[in-house]
């Protein structure tokens, strides 16, 4: 599988990235890299190999229904950079 | 001109609905709805770097328990994945989500639409977190600059309920969301209070010509908060749709948004923004193995849900309709059953609570939840009615006492002096007086009109403030005229 730089394009949008265009060409030509690279993976018989869906053999970590406390509202909001009434301000959102 | 002439409907309807944790799904913030802005948020919630989340194990015994509910399979291994998109009501800029193993998958429920029962299929329901609430700043969403957002709500442990698309028309649809709130409510996994935003509906809809087999291009409208909003919004995009088809043009497949004060849907995503939401696995969360061992021990906590409820009633000899409204909030079942248990006469309990009782509480706008009337005061005023104690006009005072001053009927009756007079030589006296004052009445029932009887058994019952026994009233009057 081969990315295309139409591909890079796209994901940058999902990204919400602005690339230049010699960018663009550097990513198209370091992911194609990658990828080659997890094409030897594709080499290996995983037929009897069933999905992993995490990396640790670990189980049903749960927590019980307990409230715990809240962090204060100055706390909570310190690190935005705008902040109106107790609200993260963020621009306009249609 | 309908669009039903033309084309048939095909819908399906994602619902998100608010599991009745204390806290949130990854964290131990509590989930109480309202609160100042921004005070319900912790490190996790708020994606702050370096957090972890941990599983609520509420939330999924609450998921297993609505998708048995639901009749689905519960699946024996279930993850979660990320959903990435950008939009500042999740601090993260993805959801945490179930995408390809949810943990509840393949049920059905029941409807009945003008008496006919149909299955509707579940396809799927998974859990996820809520997002945050955005409020727009300044006069109004056009003139302001920037937005507001709250995250008391992000995290909050959401079950999302994806149905089959087969539903053929707004009835069905709206039938299939009320028996489907109505289990969920029966099956306490929600509180399911619409006007909270607890219940959430996402439509999928789309036309074909009347006959054919193949879908059509579908739109989806997110976000309606009541079965109000579901029905005038899908009304409207029917028609839309056929508009569009009927000029020859082809729908657009995309995400529309219901404009409650226009009463229109409006397009809300262009084309190149198309979703792609790019799931990946969760890897801050480990998977879930369910053993069927945990599975029969929340079945074993199921209540009865309201379909067997509605059977069970109809075998007391109550009508379908009266065991549709009994059924219709858990709450007022509830408080039939406990009436029962103390006066065991169906049709009576049935007749007091959707009547009377129903009426008091709708004029005070409160519900079954919180009925001032206790069952068992109910039930004791139900047993002095059967004795004689009280007529029926007069226990309808009795009632409403009960509901003002929370009294005891008997103390009520006993206070009031409003024992029924079932006394003969005492009523014989009354009418007579009754008869003597009016005797234009008597001549013109002596003459045939049956008319002039009830105003004579009105006069006595005015004679003793609605206290004499109606019964014997008839008995004596007959007999004197």
């Amino acid at each position: 599988m081969t990315i295309s730089k139409q591909n890079i394009e796209q994901i940058a949008l999902l990204a919400r990235l602005r690339l230049s265009e010699e960018e663009i060409n550097q990513y198209t030509e370091q992911l194609n890299s990658i990828l080659d690279c997890i094409d030897l993976l594709e080499q290996i018989d995983t037929t009897d190999v069933k999905p992993t869906a995490h990396g640790v053999e670990l189980f049903n970590v749960l927590r019980e229904d307990e409230v715990e406390p809240s962090l204060p509202r100055e706390k909570a909001l310190i690190n935005a950079p705008e902040t109106e009434h107790g609200f993260f301000k963020v621009p306009k959102i249609v | 001109m309908s669009y039903q002439d033309k084309y048939e409907m095909v819908c399906g309807v994602e619902t998100h609905v608010e599991l009745a944790t204390k806290t949130k799904i990854f964290c131990g913030c509590t989930t109480e709805f309202g609160g100042e802005q921004n005070t319900h948020v912790c490190p996790v919630c708020l994606g702050l770097p370096g957090t972890l989340p941990v599983l609520n194990r509420e939330a999924v015994n609450l998921a297993i328990k609505a998708g048995l509910a639901l009749n689905c399979e519960i699946a024996e291994f279930t993850k979660f994945d990320r959903k990435n998109y950008f939009y500042p009501d999740l601090s993260k800029n993805y959801q945490t989500s179930q995408y390809d193993l949810p943990i509840c998958k393949n049920g059905r429920l029941e409807i009945v639409v003008n008496g006919e029962s149909k299955t509707i299929g579940i396809t799927r329901a998974h859990m996820e977190e809520d997002a945050g609430k955005l409020v727009h700043s300044g006069e109004s969403i056009t003139t302001s600059d920037s937005s507001y957002v709250d995250y008391n709500r992000a995290g909050v442990p959401l079950l999302e309920i994806v149905s089959e698309p087969d539903m053929r028309t707004v009835d069905e649809v709206i039938a299939y969301l009320q028996e489907l709130v109505q289990i969920l409510d029966y099956a306490g996994v929600s509180d399911c209070k619409m006007e909270q935003g607890s219940v959430r509906f996402d439509v999928n809809v789309s036309l074909r010509p009347l006959g054919s087999r193949e879908l059509g291009t579908r739109t989806e409208i997110k976000n309606l908060n009541s079965f109000t909003a579901v029905r005038r919004c899908l009304e409207y995009e029917t028609e839309r749709q056929a508009e569009v088809l009927n000029e020859g043009e082809k729908v657009i497949q995309e995400t529309r948004t219901w404009d409650e004060s226009q009463g229109v849907t409006l397009s809300l995503r262009t084309k190149e923004e198309a979703h792609d939401y790019r799931y990946f696995p969760e890897a801050d969360l480990v998977p879930l193995k369910i053993d069927r061992e945990w599975v029969e021990r929340i079945r074993a906590t199921l209540p009865e849900l309201p379909a067997a409820k509605r059977e069970r009633l109809k075998t007391l000899g109550l009508s379908v309709y009266e065991a549709g409204v009994l059924t219709s909030s858990k709450a007022m079942a509830d408080y039939f059953d406990q009436v029962m248990q103390k006066y065991a006469d169906a049709k009576i309990v049935a007749n007091w609570i959707m009547g009377d009782l129903s009426a008091l509480l709708k004029a005070n706008n409160r519900s079954f939840e919180d009925c001032p009337v206790k069952p068992y005061q109910l039930a004791d005023m139900l047993k002095l009615l059967k004795k004689g104690e009280i007529s029926g006009k007069i226990a309808k005072t009795v009632l409403e006492e009960i509901y003002t001053s929370g009294k005891d009927p008997a103390v009520i009756v006993k206070e009031k002096g409003l024992v029924q007079i079932s006394d003969q030589d005492a009523l014989e006296k009354i009418i007579t007086e009754v008869l003597v004052q009016n005797p234009k009445s008597v001549a013109d029932y002596k003459g045939g009109k049956e008319k002039a009887f009830g105003f004579l058994v009105g006069q006595v019952m005015k004679a003793t403030k609605g206290k004499a026994n109606p019964e014997l009233v008839n008995k004596i009057l007959k007999e004197k005229l």
